[in-house]
């Protein structure tokens, strides 16, 4: 069954859709990832423009987190506070990002800067959760109690502005979560997706965040951000296909449901190593296309060069 | 009879002044089309996947069909013209990047030429310059400084693409002419059709000049639930981020409580 889309100006099948928001509504829910990063390449590739894409991708994403936080406050896995602090940086990380995307689409070299992000990041990001947690699976296995890191005293407890974030169970200063704000909304803004596989790493690895507050924390960050995002593509690009993202958002909301309640049975350390097993695929499919000769040397796009 | 005749000839002498003898028409016209099209608007609504669309008509003869060369038509249908972007990638530092562009400042969003016979065989290249009919032609002029030597290949390649993607299309035999009076063309307009008036064009020829032109246009909107939104998203763009936004938040809010609910 075939609909118009009246933005986008393409026909696309329905179930094709729905089951688009439905796997990356199911990965969304159960390892606290917007799906951003999943949801904009498989648009480009069912045919929808990369510019009608990148902004419906956004409203899909605060619709898959609103049901995903709402989900994890249910099971009180929310630090509200923490991800109060992150949002505050995410938010200035991210107008520096937007003046940098701007630079660089000036220079038209933006496309090239968005794929090595994705293949850079992704691809480091997802090696290192997939070495850590395999180590930490083995040492489950072998029986050895894990090493407890999250009460040793680093330079990190030495900085001013310390708060009580009770969900976590971590007194530290505010300044290492609103650093890692700003970094995520930097790289949010430049690749165009809401940055969760950037921050549940660096809640865990960074901030020493126990895993089942991060996801719903990170989720929470990243609700606000895309809704920002959205707003701003629908008011300044007329981008947002709101028929496009009712249908990934249906499929996308029943996927989210499915996905948390599942990632609750569980362990984080499967679940670790199966982001990172996704991320790495992501980064690889993107680096081949930088590296593999391609089919077609052109490429034709709508609009004027500027 | 030739009262008719003459009538013709001076209202077409009117409505084509001195520019019909370069336009590759050596004598006056002896034959004219005259030409219907199966529906004048396209509305594209939710379930749109496509369309049909029939142009016909027959050539009206005030004298014996002269002889000599073979009649040929050529009928063409037009989507409304939009700039384009060509970019060519090439290998720096061992990956694929994007290194030159060409813009076009204007290129048919949709192009079908359907024709009586080969092109090389009935449409003489003058003419064909002349009235822009055959698709390498369609494009215009090229917009900006040219950053390349050579644009062929990149209008070769925007042709190619948008032939891949059903946009453009020759139809060799794609007019069917009846005892040199009567044609018919179909076209089959694909579902990734853009707004915009359509121009149709039919084109008489013998010996690869013209003797007659025709021209319509058919109008694709989009119309009811389609049309509302999109004149919401580029006139009202606040409230419509908004609603976006808060059928979002809503159908978010629906899901995680009517899995509570069923749980």
């Amino acid at each position: 069954m075939q609909i118009y889309l009246p933005i986008a100006e393409v026909s696309v099948n329905i179930f094709t859709l729905l089951g688009l928001g439905g796997i990356v509504g199911l990965i969304s829910g159960l390892f606290g990832v917007g799906g951003g990063f999943l949801i904009t390449p498989l648009l480009f590739f069912i045919g929808i423009p990369p510019s009608v894409a990148v902004a419906t991708g956004a409203n899909q994403v605060v619709a898959s987190s609103v049901s995903g936080v709402l989900a994890q406050l249910k099971r009180k896995a929310v630090d509200i506070p923490m991800g109060l602090v992150v949002l505050v940086g995410g938010l200035l990380g991210s107008a520096g990002g937007i003046w940098i995307f701007n630079l660089l689409t000036e220079l038209g070299q933006i496309d090239l800067a968005v794929q090595l992000c994705y293949v850079v990041f992704l691809g480091s990001i997802g090696l290192l959760m997939l070495q850590e947690g395999l180590r930490a699976l083995k040492r489950q296995k072998s029986g050895t109690a894990r090493r407890t890191k999250r009460n040793q005293h680093t330079w990190v407890h030495k900085l001013p502005f310390k708060f009580k974030f009770r969900a976590s169970g971590l007194y530290i200063s505010v300044i290492p979560p609103l650093l890692v704000g700003v970094a995520v909304g930097l790289l949010a803004a430049i690749m165009g997706v809401g940055g969760g596989f950037v921050m549940v790493p660096a809640m865990i690895y960074l901030l020493n965040m126990p895993t089942k507050v991060v996801i719903g924390t990170s989720l929470f960050q990243i609700l606000f951000v895309s809704a920002f995002t959205t707003l701003m593509h629908a008011i300044t690009n007329q981008t947002v296909d709101v028929m496009l993202a009712l249908l990934l958002i249906v499929g996308g909301v029943i996927g989210a449901q499915i996905g948390a309640r599942l990632g609750a049975r569980l362990k984080a350390e499967q679940l670790r190593i199966l982001l990172a097993l996704l991320v790495i695929l992501v980064a690889g499919q993107l680096g081949a296309d930088l590296v593999i000769h391609p089919k077609n040397l052109f490429s034709i796009e709508s609009g004027t060069l500027q | 009879m030739i009262r008719a005749l003459a009538l013709s000839l001076a209202l077409f002498s009117a409505a084509l002044p001195a520019s019909a003898q370069e336009n590759g028409r050596t004598e006056p016209p002896g034959e004219q089309i005259v030409a219907g099209l199966s529906r004048d608007n396209i509305g594209i609504t939710a379930s749109f996947d496509g369309s049909q669309i029939l142009i016909y008509g027959a050539v009206k003869r005030e004298a014996p069909e002269p002889k000599g060369d073979q009649l040929s038509v050529i009928v063409t249908l037009e989507g409304p013209l939009g700039p384009i972007t060509i970019r060519r990638k090439s290998r720096e530092f061992g990956i694929w990047v994007n290194t030159s562009s060409v813009g076009v400042a204007a290129a048919p969003s949709y192009y079908a030429v359907a024709t009586t016979g080969p092109l090389k065989e009935i449409l003489d290249p003058k003419v064909d310059v002349q009235q822009r009919i055959s698709i390498p032609l369609a494009m215009r002029a090229f917009s900006g400084p040219l950053q390349v030597q050579d644009t062929r290949p990149f209008t070769e390649a925007m042709v190619r693409i948008r032939e891949q993607q059903g946009l453009y299309k020759l139809e060799t035999g794609g007019v069917h002419l009846v005892d040199d009076t009567l044609f018919r063309a179909d076209f089959d307009l694909p579902a990734n059709l853009t707004e915009g008036s359509y121009k149709t064009r039919i084109f008489l020829l013998r010996g690869g000049m013209l003797v007659d032109q025709y021209q319509s246009s058919i109008e694709v909107q989009k119309v009811g639930l389609e049309r509302w939104l999109y004149t919401l998203a580029h006139q009202q763009a606040t409230l419509y981020g908004l609603l976006s936004l808060a059928l979002a938040v809503f159908a978010g809010w629906a899901a995680a409580a009517i899995f509570r609910f069923v749980r």
